[in-house]
Formats: structure tokens, sequence, C-alpha cells
């Protein structure tokens, strides 16, 4: 007969001294966990909402501005810098961390329109109203920080003279040249006086352009005459031309998928077009009540980030219908710019009342350096959170937002009315012949053609 | 001539020792899986299919790890017992088992008499480490069994029915003679539960921290020991009854009544979930098995039977007499009665019971209550002398989860774990008999949409059916167009009617909605006469 009974030793199963850590032992048995189930919804429950108490996104304002934020730029090689120029002509690096501002670059006599920083992050190109293009030696930071009192002024690189007013610049990524946007579409070289290249297709304003990320040549505008416009430097002739029913304020490509990229339409929708087919849009992004004025794609690819007339910051998926997030304050009035940071962590709005504010781009984010227990708690409560978020008191939780009352206002008028065109547009469906009335998907609807 | 391959592909061909892992870690692989996996195809949604597809590769990715991990890091194995040649394993007793073992384990076999103070009753509590134990007389005693030390003994000069751990050692409920009390660790009172009135049995509810008991009148209540609140009070109906415990599985109450019935309950109904005639005696005994799938019970009339609780049947029948029933960790089935205990264990994991040991004690001691320890492979009997202590080999779970139940705890890994599990304290509404509902989306019911959409379509036959029957041409001046064309709407309005009737009648029933309570649907035909019918609008 042979016989065996369990037995433990105590000094197998505990620590010899006490300077050591507890010995833990784990059995993955589901026999052990009774009601796991349950437990998991209790935890999302928990952790739904310790989120929403630890949601708080605005970290400071950075003011210093006397007129209206007009633009901003990100230095691609320095993280803590940003860009930003006013309707008088003011422009500044601000150092984000401590808020203040590093260097004024003073010199534009009307408002600055449009700012770009070059790859290597030495030169600015900032552009105006007043029909000048500057550029400027970015100060490296060094390791000493300056302190408060000592603001250092830039003299301009070069000064260059157009003929009608800019509206938008934007620096070649891996390359020397910028384009400006103005009467028509101007590509200059840094050492060049004059624009080496022109491009015109139509006779309206070109209100924005941006350069591909991934393909050094290509660049995307957007003019008053609602169109959008995609240009080759190497054919030297515009490709495509696409024309909305309304304007594009701003276009921004995907870093992660240079093919697509995404529009902010005067129609409060944003819409996501793939570059090789322009008839239809890929996604119709649909929350904001008035006009949305920027975008900015997050360096993931995955997110961006809008700033709306109607005093809001929205949070998109690249490929979701609606915001994820929405970031208001009073204070805060019409959003002319914003800005994801580099590091994906961050997003700065300029607005209206002359202030730059710094957002979290996840408001219940714990920044700084986090415990590796920290981080697998929080992956642990976004995992089990997204597991139980369709459940309706977790959904509840997770999706409110408080809105301002006009806004929400204005959200409910909009819902009723698309749904009043929707259910006509259904009646008149149901009462016609079938297949005499045939609906378009709304990433149809709101283009009118595409040009060669 | 070429090498014959049989029935692997080219590519799957894997080194010998890998494959054979493969094949052993199969069978454990399907037990952390869970369940099935969903079937993808029948969805449409694109982004969907493709995000849960991911899913489920990360669940199998994770089951394989947790397979591995059971493989090669459990530090204890399970205790067994083997015999050779014509050696039977119930005839095998302690005494020859203890001239076996390592000096270690012979610290568990004991009999502690003391016979003046009633019959004992016991409780562990979670991790196996501490008993909790009363006799009839008054006494009441917290032992550490790891040292074999007596934390604090008391003598509350009452009759004592029932003694249970609540979520630590540090607190112990006593069904006393009039009332419930809670003590401490110290001995000390901490609360008088007059509520309840005289209890007869108690059970604790250890993740939604709920006290529940019977007593005499047959009053089923439940307290959140946290607030103190009483969150049901149920008068069963059902008579006086001291049978009572919990399913580990999903947190229901079963009581064993005296004409046969097992009801199971849930702190926020008044009717019980399910009645089920077990016995046609009086129930005498009730155990679960940790899994939640099985149960069994004993009637007076000399059967014990084991029954599948998901299906409500009968798995098998064992003849014998038992007063008290207790289902180890790994699935082994103790039944005590009169003074020895017999052990049944499903050797050849066919489900099917049959004799393990069995463990005689001197003639005259009754046996009250067996228990099985946890983590260990000790069955302790609690009789009217006392208790006893004695070694059942394979009873026991080896591999202990120290976030889960730890028998080496500290007292600050004690305190940490209490935080935690009053944060994942379920509430009581998550007390139901399939608890893997948890989480999942109600379905859509197809059935009444597809029946609209017959009768829309059954109209339209209807009606091109009759559209055009010819009318016979009547003469003498009664042949008008506008008679002809009214006679041939009324036809049409005829055809229509019953099925217009059918659809505002589906219209009707779901405008009503009437509620079906959970149990019907949960039971199957031959029970449905023990259902309540009252219930449905």
């Amino acid at each position: 007969m042979k016989v065996k009974v369990i037995s433990r030793s105590t000094d197998e199963f505990t620590r010899e001294r006490s300077q050591d850590l507890q010995r833990v032992f784990r059995n993955f048995d589901p026999n052990l966990r009774p009601q796991e189930k349950a437990i998991e919804y209790v935890r999302a429950l928990n952790a739904a909402k310790l989120e929403k108490i630890f949601a708080r996104p605005f970290i400071g304002a950075m003011d210093g501005h006397i007129d209206a934020v007009s633009c901003m730029a990100k230095n691609p090689n320095y993280l803590k810098g940003i860009f930003s120029g006013s309707m008088d002509g003011d422009i500044r690096l601000w150092d984000m961390a401590s808020r203040r501002t590093v260097c004024q670059f003073p010199g534009h006599q009307g408002a600055v329109r449009g700012l770009a920083a070059s790859t290597d992050g030495r030169t600015l190109v900032s552009c105006g109203t007043d029909c000048t293009v500057r550029l400027w030696n970015v100060p490296v930071a060094t390791i000493v920080e300056s302190d408060d009192s000592s603001n250092c002024t830039a003299e301009p690189l070069a000064v260059y003279s157009g003929n009608n007013a800019f509206w938008d610049v934007d620096h070649q990524w891996d390359g020397e040249l910028f384009a400006t946007a103005g009467a028509q579409v101007d590509i200059w070289n840094h050492n060049r006086s004059q624009p080496i290249n022109s491009f015109e297709w139509g006779t309206d304003t070109v209100i924005s352009v941006r350069f591909n990320p991934g393909e050094p040549n290509l660049l995307a505008t957007s003019a008053s005459d609602r169109s959008i416009t995609l240009y080759d430097l190497r054919v030297s002739s515009p490709a495509r031309k696409l024309i909305m029913r309304t304007k594009t304020n701003s276009i921004a490509w995907n870093p992660m998928e240079p093919m697509n990229f995404t529009a902010a339409n005067e129609d409060c929708n944003c819409y996501s077009y793939d570059a090789r087919k322009l008839d239809e849009a890929k996604c119709v992004h649909k929350d904001h009540v008035s006009a949305v004025m920027d975008i900015d794609f997050s360096p993931t690819g995955r997110e961006f980030v809008t700033g709306s007339y109607d005093r809001t910051v929205r949070i998109f998926q690249y490929n979701g219908g609606h915001s994820r997030e929405i970031y208001h304050t009073k204070r805060m009035q019409r959003v002319f710019c914003v800005k994801f940071s580099c590091d994906a962590s961050y997003i700065i709005s300029g607005s209206d009342d002359t202030n730059l504010r710094l957002w979290k781009a996840k408001a219940s984010e714990q920044l700084g350096v986090l415990l590796p227990r920290e981080r697998k708690r929080h992956e642990y409560h976004e995992a089990v959170k997204n597991r139980y978020k369709h459940l309706p008191e977790v959904k509840r939780i997770v999706r409110h937002r408080h809105l301002p009352k006009p806004i929400y206002k204005a959200a409910s008028l909009r819902r009723t009315m698309t749904e009043a065109e929707r259910r006509k547009e259904e009646r008149r469906k149901a009462h016609s012949a079938p297949g005499s009335v045939a609906t378009e998907p709304l990433r149809k609807r709101r283009i009118i053609q595409e040009v060669e | 001539m070429g090498v014959k391959q049989d029935n692997a592909d080219p590519g799957q061909i894997l080194p010998p020792i890998e494959q054979e892992l493969s094949n052993e870690l199969d069978p454990k692989l399907k037990k952390y899986l869970r369940g099935e996996g969903t079937n993808l195809e029948v969805l449409k949604d694109k982004k969907l299919k493709s995000q849960l597809s991911v899913r489920e590769e990360l669940y199998g990715i994770s089951a394989k790890a947790a397979a591995k991990a059971e493989e090669w890091l459990m530090p204890s194995e399970g205790g067994y017992l083997e015999v050779e040649g014509i050696e039977k394993p119930w005839r095998i007793n302690q005494h020859s088992i203890s001239s076996e073992i390592n000096i270690s384990s012979l610290k568990n076999q004991h009999d502690i008499i003391i016979p003046d103070l009633g019959p004992y009753t016991l409780d562990f509590n979670s991790s196996g480490r501490y008993m909790a134990v009363a006799g009839r007389k008054g006494h009441l005693a917290v032992l550490d069994m790891k040292n074999m030390s007596l934390i604090k003994e008391m003598q509350v000069r009452e009759t004592v029915r029932d003694i249970v751990f609540l979520h630590n050692e540090l607190f112990f409920a006593a069904a006393q003679k009039k009332y419930p009390y809670i003590y401490n660790r110290d001995g000390i009172e901490l609360h008088c539960l007059k509520e309840h009135g005289s209890v007869l049995r108690l059970q604790f509810l250890k993740s939604h921290f709920l006290l529940a008991s019977i007593n005499k009148f047959g009053q089923l209540h439940y307290q959140d020991v946290t607030m103190g609140e009483m969150i049901g009070n149920i008068r069963t109906g059902l008579g006086r009854s001291d049978v009572m415990q919990v399913n580990p599985f999903n947190g229901v109450v079963a009581l064993g009544h005296s004409g046969g019935t097992v009801s199971m309950w849930k702190p926020t109904s008044a009717a019980p979930l399910v009645k089920m005639l077990c016995h046609p005696g009086p129930v005498s005994a009730m155990a679960f098995h940790p899994n939640g799938h099985l149960m069994a019970t004993s009637g007076k009339e000399r059967k014990i039977k084991i029954w599948d609780v998901r299906k409500f049947e009968v798995l098998q029948t064992i003849p014998g007499h038992a007063r008290a029933l207790d289902f180890s960790q790994k699935g082994l089935l103790a039944a005590g009665n009169g003074s020895f205990v017999q052990i049944f264990g499903d050797l050849s994991e066919s489900q099917h019971y049959s004799r393990y040991m069995g463990h005689s004690m001197v003639k005259g001691y009754q046996i009250g209550k067996v228990l099985f320890r946890p983590y260990e492979d000790v069955l302790v009997l609690g009789h009217s002398m006392g208790w006893s202590s004695i070694l059942i080999p394979g009873s026991g779970e080896p591999n202990f989860d120290t976030w889960v139940a730890n028998p080496y705890e500290t007292s600050k890994q004690r305190r940490e774990k209490e935080v935690r599990s009053l944060l994942d304290k379920l509430p009581s509404e998550t007390i139901m008999l399939n608890p893997s509902k948890i989480g999942t989306m109600r379905p859509v019911n197809k059935k009444e949409k597809q029946t609209k959409q017959e009768i829309a379509a059954e109209m339209e036959a209807a009606v091109e059916a009759v559209k055009d029957t010819a009318f016979k041409n009547k003469t003498k001046g009664r042949n008008k167009a506008s008679k002809r064309a009214k006679k041939r709407k009324e036809l049409i309005e005829r055809v229509k009617r019953p099925l217009l009737e059918r659809q505002l009648k589906e219209d009707e029933k779901l405008a009503k909605k009437p509620k079906i309570s959970e149990k019907e649907n949960a039971l199957p035909t031959a029970l449905q006469r023990f259902a309540s019918k009252k219930a449905t609008a």
C-alpha cells in the first residue's frame, strides 16, 4: 500500500528574513474562484467610478498673448516647446513644463496666419496677413534654464514679401521646401526669396496646406471654394480635386497611415478620406455643434483632436463616428487651433481668449513615472472596464460627460433635425416604387464631385 | 518507396517531446478555457468580428499559459492512496495509514474528547488554518490548527446550535438559545442579532458578506455584516428545517425540509428559486460540490442521492444513512452516520461515486458534523463526545493561491485581503442560479419579428390571390362600375381582416410585456408542476 498525504513545510512557504519579500504562490484553477464574473463586474463598476473621480484633464493655461491665438506649431525635436502666433503679430515659443514664454519673435505687422517648424527644429517659418513670410532661428534650449526675467527676442533670419496675404504655411517632412497658401499655393526654398514653384486651380484663396508625412512630395490643400486639392510636387501640377458642400477649415494627415487624411469642415463634421479614393469618405466624425476650426492627429495615428467654434475641444478615434472625450471650460472661448503633443499625452488648444491651454489626452491618466504595480493596476482597470462597458450601469458611468447648456441644447436640436430628415426620407421611400428613391450614405452625400 | 505519413500534415509535425506535451496540455486547457468559444461565423459586422476574433485568440494564449504554469510551477503534490493486490481501499484504517506517512502529518490524526459539553459542531475559515468549535452546552473555542494551539475558548452558559466564521478568523457567529451572537477572536461579544430569532443553522456567503440563518419558525434571514443591514427576511412557509447549505458556486442557500423537498433561495425574492422533491421522507443532510454542479442529499429512508444541480436529475443513488454530508475540494464525499463515516470518491473521473475509505469510532459516539479541511487531506468529525480529525489522502487541494486563501497569512496580508474583499463585495442581486449569465446580453427575440414579417407576407399573398377574381356581370342596370369597385374592395378587406387581427394581437402582446419568471424557464418539463403558475400577467 502506498500512501501520501499533503504535507507542507513551513519554511518553504514563508520568508526567511524580514527583509525578504513575502512569497506568493498562484493556482489559476477556475474552481478556486467561484463567481468570478460577478466579481469582475463589480470591479468594472468600481473602475469606471474611479476613472471619473480622477478625471482632471486641465493642467494649466499659458497666458501672455494680448490677442487671439491664431496658429500653433510643434517642434519635432524638442518635446517641451510649442510655438504660437496671435492675431496681432506676436509669435512666442513656450516651455510647456513651466508654462512660460521662452522666446518672442516680434516682427509681423498683422495677424500671423501660419507657423511651421522645419524637421530639424532649427528654423521656424511664419506667414501672415501682412503679405510676408519670415524665417527665424530657433534658440537651442540651454542646459541651464534661464529664469523668467530674461526673455530673449530673436531677429528674423529672412523676410520674404509676396503680393497677397498668406493664409497658411507648412514645412516639408525631411526636406528643405515649405509651402504657403494664399491666392495660390507657392513652394519656397529656405534660401530663395521668391517661390520656386506655384500651383493654381481655380480662382479662390487657398486657406490651408499640409504636407504628407509619408510621401514628402505630396501635399493637400483646402480652398474657400469648398474644395480639397491634392498636389504632387514631382509632377508640378495639381493631381485631384474634391468639391464638398461646405468649406474645409483644416486638414491633417494620419502619421501612421499616410494615405488617409481627415478634413475639418464648416458643417460641424470631420471627414476622413483615403487619398487614393476620394469619391467616398472613409468615415464621418460627427459630434461638434459648430464649425470645426482645426484638427491634429496623435503620433500614434489612433486618435485625433479637433477644436471647434463652439468652444470645445473633442478627441475622436481615428475610425470612430463619435468623440470619446470632450473638454470645455467657461473661460475658453472659440478654439482656433489645437495640437497633439509629440508624446501623445497632451493636447494644446489655442483660443480666442488669448490663452493656450494644456490638457491631458487621457483625462484620468496618472502622469509621471509609474511603479510597475501601478501600471499593472491601471491596465487591469482599463481591461475590465472594456470587458463590461456594454452593460447599462457601467455604460452610464463611462459615457457620462457634462456638457455646457448651449452645447447640449444645440446638440439635441441637431439631433431632432437629422431625425426628422431621416424619417421624411424613409416615408418618401416607403411611398414610392421600390428602388426609385436611392439613399446615399452620409459619406457620399456631402461630396459634390471629384475632379481630375 | 516513399515514407508513409499518417494523418499529420506537413505543417504540423512537432518533435516528439513537444507533441507529448501538447497532448497532455489539451485536457488541462479545457479547464482554463471556461467553456466553448463563441461562434463568430454568424456575425455580419466585420469590425466586431475582427475585434472578437482577436479576443478569442488572447483567451487561447492565456489558457495555454495557465496550463503550462499548472504543469511546471506548482509547489506541492496531491495526496493519494494506492492499494496493491487484493487489498481494498475501504478496509484500510487510520492506524495502518499512520505507520506509512511522515511524522509532521501525524499531528492531524487526533481525537479530542470532551464528554460533558454536548455534541460538537465546527467550522473552518477559508484557508483551513483556523477552526471554530461549539459544543451544545455552551462551549465555544477557536483553534489554530497549524500550531495546534487554542486561541480562545469561552463558556456562554446557553445552548449553542451552530457556529460559523465570518470573512476572517477574527469574527465568528454563534447561534445561541434565543439569538445569534457575533464574537471577536478575543471572545468579546460584538453584536446580538435579535432580528434573527432562535436560529437553528447559520451560513456565511463569503463574496457577498451575507450571514444567512434559518430559525425555529422556518424564517430565513440574510444580514449584511459590513453595514449591519438586513437584506432579506423571508418566511419560507415550509416549516422548521435544520438542514441548510450554501452552494459556493452561485451563493444560493438550499434548505432541506421534513417533506423531502429541497428549496433554494436568494435574498431578493420571497419565493424560492427552485423547489425539488428529493426524498420520500425528511431530508437529513445535504452537501454541495465546490464546482456547483453536484449536490448530495440524504433522506431518512436510507438513501443518499447525488444530483446534477443544473439539470435537476439524479445521477446516482447510494444506499445508506447519513446524518452529515460534506464534499471535499477534490470531490470526495464524506457521509457520517452513527459512529462511523464513509468516504466515497469518483475514482475513475466518471462522476460515479464508489466506496473509497471508511472510519469507525467508539460505539456510542454520534457523529453530528463532518467537515473536510480546505487545502489539507484531513477530515474533521464533530461528535457527541468532542471532535476527531482523520487523514483522507487525496481529499484536499494541494496548491493554494495566495490571493484566494493563504494558510500562511500574516496579519498584514490578512488586513490587505479584508480591504480588497470589501472592495470586491458582490451586491446581493448577483445571487442567481447561473452566475455565468452576468455580462451577457439578452438575445433579441427573433420570433416576434419573424411572425410580423410572416403576417405581412401572408397578407400580400392573400391579396394577390383574390385581386383578380372576375365578378359576374349583372344585368338590368345593376352593373355599375362604382359598385363593382366597391365589391372588389370589400373582398380584399375581408381577406385581410383575420391577418390584421393577428397583427393587432402581436402588438398587444409586445406592449404588455409579460414577465416570464426566471425559474420557469430554468426548470425542465418534468418539474414544471412544482413551479408557481400565478406569476405571469
